[in-house]
């Protein structure tokens, strides 16, 4: 019983990180209907920063947390401005955006791997005190309590932001309809822009919390996390922010759920994309399905 | 208030109008009107920028905006209700209005939302609505609304009467001709000529691109040749 709540514990940690990644993906295909495969780069890349930030830098995560975070925006914007703007005005812009954003993802690996080299980094000791609860058989630690905060904050932010804020509702209006909000006097070019910015900071977060809590870095490690991160948004319902956070946690939890209950990892993500399949078969469109941005 | 020169525009090779000159005075209502695919779309959206300009200048109060961005556009006071209504579908009525007002300071658009709902009753009844389930005319009074949180300077009317019932139609250019009487400037495009040369002070007959005709709008009225090719067809 108590391995089975510990791992639904887990499952909550991890499946919160899933849905911060995941909805920066489902941001920008919201507003834009195309997929940004940078992203995954970017998380890395936020990860790596805040890494160097607290090592070389001598920073503080605290410092280092939004410093880096808003790194992986400033990438967002350039990925935003060399793999998409340019292609914006061709009929195959999907397509081609897809295949453009792989490219600058390839390119922020390499970056990486030329300055952090190919293999695992890690946070220094002692970067996050190491302070542990026990709770009824339930470990929980520091770190993991920090983290959920940040992921819960986050999402409470970006939530009250589409709803409320200016610029929030701006973005749902050029998600809707991009002649319309041109002609309500949205400067649609620099909403694009922001949405980039907006999506990747998230993901370059859940870059960090992801090295902080796995102990560590390498180039490489947005790989697993890319396809999870685009099945969540199918799992959710493509364009859906409140469908990401939920898909996030539903995949995480089937990870944790599946490793308890069978005894090995082997399974793992076969389960989690089964999952995947078994959902697209009963709601095709997602949980949230239907919902974009525009009604976060 | 609008003064256009030599207006073209072109889609790909095709030129979909061509050397335009127009203008619209301060306080008046002038009307573009033309049968369907005249190239009267086009032309607001040049005005809005949201096509670009092949050849020509449009100026907004002395000023030439010809390549001025859309969304300064809206901010200098040239806003458009497009054809169609455009209303953002999954927004409720308040946020469409709101969104109308984006250009604006924060400070005056709960004070303009009332404004509008005196104008529009219809909506102050269905503020939570999301517009999308709002009837054909219920949205384009909230179109016209949300224009007009906009303070325009000048409002370009892209048929506001299409698709509606004669009801609906004779309540939209009841709202146009109060416009008028407040001072609004308005550059309207209809089909339905009679009742668009009815409040209009001036009046411009497109076909395919060019301008055949111009004139005040009660002499275009009693015109048999305009009499005869469009007055005999709407309404
Ligand atoms: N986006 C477009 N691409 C290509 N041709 C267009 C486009 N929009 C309109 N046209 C063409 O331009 C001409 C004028 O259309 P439009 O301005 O919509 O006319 P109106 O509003 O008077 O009905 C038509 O022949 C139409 O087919
Ligand atoms: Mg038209």
């Amino acid at each position: 019983m108590n391995v089975l709540g510990q791992q639904l514990v887990n499952g909550l940690f991890i499946g919160g990180m899933y849905s911060l990644f995941a909805v920066g993906y489902t941001l920008v295909f919201g507003v834009l209907d195309i997929l940004n495969l940078a992203h995954a780069a970017v998380f890395t890349m936020g990860g790596l920063a805040a890494l160097w930030l607290v090592q070389s830098a001598g920073l503080s995560i605290w410092a280092a947390f939004p410093l880096a975070t808003l790194l992986a925006g400033v990438l967002g914007l350039l990925v935003n401005q060399v793999a998409f703007v340019p292609l914006r005005r061709r009929p195959d812009t999907y397509f081609s955006g897809l295949i453009s954003s792989i490219a600058m993802a390839i390119i922020f690996e390499a970056l990486a791997m030329q300055i952090f080299g190919a293999h695992n980094v890690r946070f220094p000791a002692g970067t996050v005190p190491v302070v542990i609860w026990r709770l009824g058989g339930i470990t929980i630690t520091l770190l993991q309590v920090e983290i959920l905060a940040t992921v819960v904050l986050l999402m409470v932010t970006l939530t009250q932001l589409l709803k409320r804020a200016r610029i929030g509702k701006a973005i749902r209006a050029v998600a809707e309809n991009q002649r319309a909000a041109r002609l309500l006097g949205i400067n649609v070019d620099g909403v694009i822009a922001f949405t980039f910015f907006l999506s990747s900071a998230l993901g370059g977060a859940a870059g960090i919390l992801f090295g902080l809590y796995f102990d560590s870095l390498s180039p490489d490690m947005g790989r697993p996390i890319e396809l999870k991160g685009l099945a969540v948004i199918v799992l959710g319902g493509m364009g859906s922010v409140p469908g990401a956070i939920l898909g996030g946690l539903a995949f995480g939890l089937s990870e944790v759920l599946t490793v308890a209950i069978s005894g090995t990892s082997n399974l793992r993500d076969a389960v989690a994309f089964t999952m995947l399949f078994a959902i697209m078969l009963l709601r095709p469109s997602g949980i949230l399905g239907k919902g974009r941005t525009r009604e976060a | 208030m609008l003064e256009v020169k030599g207006l073209t525009v072109a889609y790909g090779l095709v030129e979909a109008v061509r050397d335009l000159n127009f203008s619209v005075a301060r306080g008046t209502v002038v009307s573009l009107v033309g049968p369907n695919g005249a190239g009267k779309t086009t032309t607001l959206n040049a005005l809005s920028g949201v096509v670009p300009v092949a050849a020509g200048g449009i100026a907004l109060e002395g000023r030439d905006i010809t390549r001025v961005s859309s969304h300064r556009r809206v901010a200098k006071g040239l806003v458009q209700v497009p054809e169609g209504r455009l209303v953002l579908a999954g927004m409720s009525v308040r946020e469409n209005l709101e969104l109308g007002a984006y250009r604006r300071p924060s400070q005056e658009v709960a004070g303009d939302i009332a404004r509008m709902e005196e104008l529009f009753p219809i909506l102050a009844d269905k503020r939570e609505t999301p517009a999308g389930s709002l009837s054909g005319g219920e949205q384009q009074m909230l179109a016209m609304a949300r224009g007009l949180m906009a303070r325009p300077k000048l409002l370009l009317l892209d048929e506001p009467s299409l698709g509606l019932a004669p009801l609906v139609v004779k309540m939209i250019f009841e709202i146009v001709k109060e416009l008028k009487s407040q001072g609004q400037t308005i550059l309207l495009v209809e089909q339905n000529v009679y009742q668009s040369l009815a409040v209009s002070d001036y009046a411009y007959v497109v076909e395919n691109g060019s301008i055949v005709l111009e004139g005040a709008a009660d002499k275009l009225s009693a015109d048999p040749a305009v009499a005869r090719a469009y007055l005999g067809q709407t309404v």
